[in-house]
């Protein structure tokens, strides 16, 4: 489509009726302001919203500012913040939980979420009541579905235990949350889980409709079996789809913090402590915009590191 | 392709073992799909099930009387949600930010993405891209800056900023929807338009804008559930109950110090969901076109 529309040539084509186009060059000329006219707010609006505080939090991350001691001067302080961040600020544990909650989480909900987009793409009754079920986990609050998950987990008033207890006595009375490290992460990945799978879902499932038909019919003349059509022609074609539900995913599960905060408050202890909420605590809590602008600064590097490795590892290859 | 499907289905008719092992795959994947729809309904189940218990049936546990379907039901606890000003206020607040943000979104994302699309306007790619990197940027990075600016300014813990902050939910992906949705309408419309001696702006107000409402419906239906969905900002900026949004005033709702009312904090959740359960309900089409657009390109 993207084709389709570069060629057909927006401006100046060669009149139709062989009468010359009244405007011509003047056209160009005054759509192109009003073209800059036109983008200017968005541009200006989101440059407000992310390039002022990455600019202001570089500033801070280079210098004391903290609303404790608000009467003191904003002193340059080199790379102290950074310092500290690496070093007793708690950043690099909380690093090491965030890199292994999401290369667990990606792991899972791709696979899952590949077996639910090959389920709704098929034509059957009832595939308008399954993609609208499967899209409201998507499409409620993070906080709602943390708080509900909450609610499920808890062990009298919800139904994790009820019917675990069904299973083994001991089951029914199990702590999920800010006890056991194990069971928080648990309860922690089923809810983000729960919410973010049906997104990866729909993405795969618009992949999987732009692959047309007659390839799936050519591998069935040429008597591949399902795995073998899967693995040959659905999978490769599907990569850029895939491509796409791994960068947002990735760079959700980086940066996850409703649930957390909903959940378990970084608990027990500090053993679900990731790095937004970490930031978090310094910048509201501790009111430190220093250490945190240090830590803000080094959470856009890693997620720009982290985009970059995968638009390199998903670049569109010429020849196969 | 017509013959060999043809000959595909004569293969297949006259084998009674095939047609068995179709019904049990046809079984299996029915099967497959209750489950899913279970995973993904049963906990709204639970919590409007919750939500109609009385103080006293929850303070009992789950259990008994009080299983998956409960023996009586009660409505106290939504009598108390609308009753108390603790949630109306919130949702209020809540309606207010995601529609005026919704409102910017779209006027804003429009004007945008028809300039991007149809004007040739110089560096269209680096915009794109500035568009694109922002839609990305780690929102708890902001947190920090933009709450000293806010407090500078003097509106910390006042909702209106949000509309504004929210905008970098819902402006990437607005702009980019509507810039995709522009390029597919014909060129040659307006051009026809253009060649009549109508100026670009009038071509816009007679000719783009009318073709240009279901994508502009889609963006508004997505800049909603975006601002609608905020923690993060709501959380860090508001500390005045009063002005809580309503994902806020959930984690806040139905805790006193003794007892935990998860009937109350239910029946919250349960409210909060369903302007977002309906949009998908009648919406989910131009939601799934909406999330996929700008995905391949």
């Amino acid at each position: 489509m993207t084709a389709e529309a570069k060629q057909a040539p927006v401006t100046g084509r060669p009149a139709v009726t062989g009468r010359p186009a009244p405007v011509g060059h003047a056209r160009e000329r005054t759509d192109r302001r009003l073209g800059y006219i036109l983008v200017a707010p968005v541009v200006l609006l989101l440059l407000a919203v992310t390039g002022y505080p990455l600019v202001y939090n570089i500033w801070n991350s280079f210098h004391s500012d903290n609303l404790t001691f608000a009467n003191s001067p904003h002193n340059f302080t080199g790379l102290h913040n950074y310092r500290v961040s690496l070093s007793s600020a708690g950043w690099v544990p909380a690093l090491e939980r965030t890199l292994v909650f999401t290369a667990v989480t990606i792991a899972f909900d791709i696979v899952v979420a590949l077996g639910l987009a090959l389920m709704l793409h098929r034509n059957f009754r009832g595939r308008g009541f399954l993609r609208a079920a499967v899209l409201i986990p998507w499409a409620v609050p993070t906080v709602v579905s943390a708080m509900l998950w909450k609610n499920m987990f808890d062990p009298r008033y919800g139904f994790v235990d009820y019917f675990l207890g069904a299973f083994h006595p001991a089951w029914s009375s199990l702590t999920w949350l800010n006890i056991s490290v194990f069971r928080s992460w648990v309860a922690i990945f089923v809810a983000d889980s729960w919410k973010n799978i049906p997104f990866v879902a729909i993405i795969l499932l618009a992949g999987l409709q732009v692959i047309p038909n007659d390839v799936y019919e050519a591998a069935k003349i040429d008597g591949a079996s399902w795995w073998q059509s899967f693995r040959r022609v659905t999978l490769p074609l599907l990569k850029p789809a895939l491509s796409v539900a791994l960068i947002f995913r990735t760079l959700q599960a980086l940066l996850v913090f409703d649930v957390i905060y909903v959940m378990t408050g970084g608990g027990p202890g500090t053993s679900t402590q990731v790095l937004a909420y970490l930031n978090f605590k310094f910048f509201i809590i501790n009111t430190d915009f220093g250490i945190g602008g240090a830590m803000s600064i080094m959470l856009c590097v890693l997620a720009l590191i982290v985009s970059a490795i995968y638009v390199r590892a998903f670049r569109p290859q010429t020849a196969r | 392709m017509t013959a060999t499907t043809l000959r595909a289905r004569h293969a297949a008719a006259p084998r009674r073992p095939r047609d068995v092992g179709k019904i049990v795959r046809e079984t299996l994947f029915y099967l497959a799909v209750v489950i899913v729809v279970l995973i993904a309904l049963f906990p709204f189940y639970w919590i409007l099930r919750t939500s109609l218990l009385s103080n006293f049936q929850v303070s009992q546990g789950v259990g008994g009387k009080n299983g998956v379907i409960p023996s009586s039901l009660s409505f106290s606890a939504w009598k108390n949600v609308f009753t108390q000003d603790d949630f109306q206020r919130p949702l209020l607040n809540s309606a207010i930010v995601a529609l005026g943000c919704t409102a910017v979104t779209v006027v804003v994302a429009s004007m945008a993405g028809y300039a991007l699309a149809r004007l040739k306007i110089r560096g269209t790619g680096a915009i794109l891209g500035f568009i694109l990197l922002a839609g990305f940027f780690p929102v708890l990075a902001m947190i920090g800056p933009l709450f000293l600016v806010l407090r500078h300014l003097g509106v910390l813990n006042n909702i209106y900023p949000l509309i504004i902050v929210y905008l970098v939910y819902t402006l990437p992906i607005s702009t980019w929807l509507l810039k995709n949705f522009f390029e597919q309408i014909p060129a040659e419309l307006e051009d026809a338009a253009l060649t009549d001696g109508a100026t670009r702006l009038q071509t816009l107000r007679r000719v783009v804008i009318p073709v240009a409402v279901p994508g502009v419906f889609t963006a508004a239906i997505l800049s909603f559930i975006l601002a609608w969905n905020d923690f993060a900002f709501a959380v860090a900026f508001l500390s005045d109950p009063h002005k809580f949004t309503a994902p806020l005033a959930i984690t806040t709702f139905g805790q006193s110090q003794f007892q935990v009312f998860y009937n109350l904090i239910d029946a919250a959740v349960v409210i909060t969901s369903i302007p977002i359960a309906l949009l998908v309900l009648f919406a989910q089409r131009r939601i799934v076109s909406g999330l996929t657009a700008g995905s391949f390109r």
